[in-house]
This record gives structure tokens, sequence and C-alpha cells, in this order.
């Protein structure tokens, strides 16, 4: 059994990103891991395969910056704005480079993530029946019979990535790590990853009960990194509220690609962390 | 269009609500007629009372005003899957005349015109709530023959592929715009115009519409919205 790593979010990524992994940054609108999608793409990771159920800025910044290979979702936008721009350009017309999509709905991705924690080969749900989807994603959609009832229902593969990145609002000193609040897919996330990585807005001494909270203990954690407003512009409950300004004015920057590589480089590869990139977001 | 999307939930609604159009619509039921139903967003939210409307299904508003917060696989297997959703309330990119809904792309999967956001919770909020309300604003473009992909399913190629597939709720029961309401025909389950709004024409809605548009027998003309209606809209909107 080993315990998690208290460490810098550049020594995080440096141990645990590399070239060709498939790896989710999970988050379902609250926590957002945003801090650690800026870090991998300043230390230049290529051919990643990204998943996540809600890809948005975060992956529209690692797609645009020519990280992701193939990108495995089921809903791809900019929440309450409109599309996602970069997602839509490299779909639509290969640039940066083409992406490879696998797609689901997010009932099938949750189903995949639980048997993926659960140590199971698949899952199984009521889903995906009369759609497109299943003949579009033929590689991960399969129907099945229920073997007591006869039933036909859909099974789809475990998700299993090389490495889970979540944020969360507090760890211990030993790494124990507290999420309050939507806690969306993250336990299942990290619990399905061979790896994971959370940003915490504070380390504590010790974690206090807390009604409705999901408890990852250490040993199933690889390391815990003191990020606070790491989730930027998502949020963490008690500590922050969702940036909408920020997504709107997303829009904007995304939509073109010259505004685009010209504000990831000022903004991101252009600042030597996320501390740095606040300011530098702020000065704007 | 929303205040008759409004209209159409009652007390005993509980809803799984998309955001955008549809949020808006349940938010002003909740405010007008419909204190008590019961409000679920994908995010894990049960029974939300937002006091502004969210910009997103996540937004903390919707947690902190919530009865409970589950986690993502919990909604979709234990709430929705489960049957316990009576409506699920949708919008989308493209509607065909069985009800059928395009939220992933327009033109071909592999060579897309555009890339829309995708199916996201709608396939199985589509197949397992009791009935499906969409709203979306009527066009030639939006309302066609055939859906470029199919999201979601309504009444598939027509009478009996529901059930033939052995989906448990009922499908696309109505249909909000902008110049009317759409109802399915019991018999055909081709949408047909059951309502218009005032001062809207027939000669109009067909025009909006990519399918041969007919309507009902007892086709009649929507209420106008009550100035209590609109000003409790508007104040929601301005929250």
């Amino acid at each position: 059994m080993s315990r998690a790593v208290l460490c810098s979010l550049r020594d995080a990524i440096a141990a645990n990103v590399h070239d060709g992994d498939t790896i989710a940054l999970e988050g379902f609108t609250h926590l957002i891991p945003h801090a650690a999608a800026q870090e991998i793409i300043r230390q230049g990771r290529r051919d990643l395969t990204l998943v996540r159920m809600t890809p948005d800025m975060a992956y529209d910044w690692l797609i645009g910056a020519g990280c992701a290979r193939k990108l495995v979702f089921s809903w791809g936008g900019n929440p309450g704005v409109g599309s996602l721009q970069r997602f839509r350009d490299a779909v639509e017309k290969g640039w940066p480079h083409p992406l490879e999509i696998e797609e689901h709905s997010h009932a099938g991705m949750a189903a995949r993530y639980t048997a993926g924690a659960s140590g199971l080969p698949f899952g199984v749900l009521r889903g995906y029946v009369g759609t497109d989807l299943i003949e579009h994603t033929k590689q991960s959609i399969s129907m099945i019979t229920c073997p007591f009832t006869g039933e036909e229902l859909c099974a789809v593969p475990a998700l299993n990535p090389d490495l889970t990145i979540i944020h969360a609002q507090r760890a211990d000193r030993a790494g124990n790590v507290q999420i309050c609040g939507l806690i969306g897919i993250q336990k299942e996330a990290v619990l399905a990853a061979r790896r994971s990585i959370v940003t915490v807005e504070e380390i504590v001494d010790t974690l206090l009960p807390t009604p409705g909270a999901v408890v990852l203990p250490s040993w199933v954690v690889s390391a815990v990194c003191h990020v606070p407003g790491g989730a930027h512009p998502s949020f963490a409950m008690g500590f922050s509220d969702r940036d909408n300004a920020f997504y709107k004015a997303w829009d904007a920057i995304s939509a073109d690609r010259n505004a685009f590589t010209a504000w990831i480089d000022k903004h991101i590869l252009g600042t030597a962390d996320f501390a740095e990139y606040r300011l530098s977001v702020k000065s704007d | 269009m929303i205040v008759n999307a409004a209209r159409a939930m009652s007390n005993d609604t509980v809803c799984f609500v998309g955001i955008g159009l549809p949020s808006t619509a349940a938010n002003l039921a909740r405010r007008l007629h419909a204190p008590d139903c019961v409000l679920i967003y994908e995010s894990g939210c049960i029974g939300s009372k937002p006091t502004t409307l969210p910009l997103s299904i996540g937004d903390g508003e919707l947690a902190e005003t919530s009865d409970a917060v589950v986690s993502v696989p919990e909604i979709f297997a234990y709430w929705l899957q489960a049957g316990r959703v009576n409506v699920g309330f949708l919008g989308g990119a493209q509607i065909d005349i069985f009800g059928n809904i395009n939220s992933t792309v327009i033109g071909p999967y592999d060579k897309p015109k555009t890339r829309l956001p995708g199916a996201g919770g709608a396939p199985e909020i589509a197949a397992s709530a009791g009935a499906v309300y969409v709203i979306m604003r009527q066009s030639k473009r939006a309302f066609v023959p055939k859906v470029d992909f199919r999201s979601s399913m309504g009444f598939g190629d027509g009478p009996g592929h529901r059930e033939r597939l052995g989906l448990r709720g009922g499908g696309v029961q109505l249909v909000v715009t902008d110049l009317g309401i759409m109802r399915p025909d019991p018999t055909t389950c081709e949408l047909v115009m059951t309502a218009l709004h005032p001062g809207v024409t027939r000669e109009q809605a067909i025009e909006a519409t990519g399918w041969a548009l007919t309507f009902s027998a007892d086709c009649t003309e929507t209420e106008a919205p009550t100035d209590y209606e609109m000003a409790t809209l508007n104040a929601l909107r301005a929250a």
C-alpha cells in the first residue's frame, strides 16, 4: 500500500502524465481541475487520449494546444454558452490535427466509470436504444441479454484511465481527500484509474466529518497538490463561485485560431505556474 | 413559448431538466402554479429551488438549494433509469416528424458540417422519462423530415417502434415552439400542430416546418401570456 505524496503540481504532472497516456480530468461543472490542464500544456505532453463526460474549457485548451489524439466523452460544449470552439475545429477541420472521438451518453459514461471502479469488465444500463450512437460507437456499445429475465440491455466496457485528475476542497497532511457539494463522478473516476492526482483548495491538520462529503483515503491517491483556486473558472463550493463571465468571454477567444493561440502563449505557456496565470488573466 | 411550456408542468411533476429554455420554463412553473414540482438536474441535484436562473446544470445555486445532492452515476441509475422521473424537459438542434431529436451533428457524422456538443443525458431521458416535453424555436432548419443524427429516440421510425425496442418511457408528448404547440397523433405518432399562439397563422407554421405540417381537427389558439405570467418571467430573468 502506498500513500499519496504531497508535492507541487509541476512535479505531480511530470511524474504521472506521459505522452500517449489515457487521462481523465473529471468534474461535473463543479471542481474541474483547470490548473492541472494548464500544467499538462506547459509540459508539452502529446498524443493523449482524453476522457471526460463533459469536456469543457479545460479540454478546449488541451485540444487546441495539440495535446490530444483522441477524446472519449458524452457532451462537449461550453455550458450555457454554446459550442466548444477548439473541439469543433478539431473535429470539423482537423486543427491543429485530427481528433479521434469515441462518443457516449452521460449514463453510459457513468456506467463505464462505475464498472472501472468496481473491477468489472463492463457496465450495464438501459441506454442508447434507438439512437445512432450505437452504430457510430460500435467499439464500446454492445447489446446483451439479461440471463435472468431475457431483457435486452446495453453493455459498455469499463473505463480504466492511466491517470485521473480531480480538484477537491481539502486534504489532510497524510493525503486523505475530502470532496463536498456536487460530487459528480470524481470518486468513480479516481477509483477506476491506475494513478490519480488531486489538487486541493487547502491542506488541513484534520478533516472534519461533513454531511454528504466524499472521502478518498490517501492510499487510493497518488499525489496531492495544494493549488488554491485551481478549479477556476469552475468553482469549489465553500471557496468560490462559478465564474460565468469567464465562460462567456471564452467563446470569442476560442472562436479564432490566432486569438486562441495568442491567449495560450500569453497566459499558459508564458506563465510559470497557476498563481502566475491568475495574475496574468486578471491583468487582461 | 416559455410560458406555454411552463403551463404544461403541474405540482406533481418530477422533472429532469435540461439547461437553457427547459430550465427557464421549469423554474417559471415553480413560481406560478407548480410550486411543489421537483426539479432534477443531471449534475446530481434533486429538488432544486434556485432563486436565480443557472447558466450551467451545475451552478452552485442549484446544489445549495436542493433537497439532496447525489453522484452522477446515482442520478442516472437510481433516479432516471429506475423510472422516478415523469417528465424529461429537452431542447435540441433538430427534431423530426416522429419527435426524434438531434443534438450531435449537422451533416454526416464523419464529415460534420456543424459539430454540436453531443447527446449528454438526453438519450436515457428520452428513453426512460414518463413523458418528454421539448421546447425549440420553429424553423425549416430545425424541424426536419428526418434528423441527421438520432441522439434521442422519439417515436423512431413510427408507430410501434418504441415498444419493439422495449423503451419504458412514453416518448415525446409535447413540443412547444415560438409559433404554437405540437403533439404526436395517437395513431400515426407524427407531430401535428394542436395549437397556435395568438396572431400566428397556419401558413406561418407550415412555412417554418420542414415536413408537410398538418393540424389536428381541434387545433386551437393558445391563451396569451397573462400580465402576471410575463411579469414573473421577467423577474426570474432579472434575478
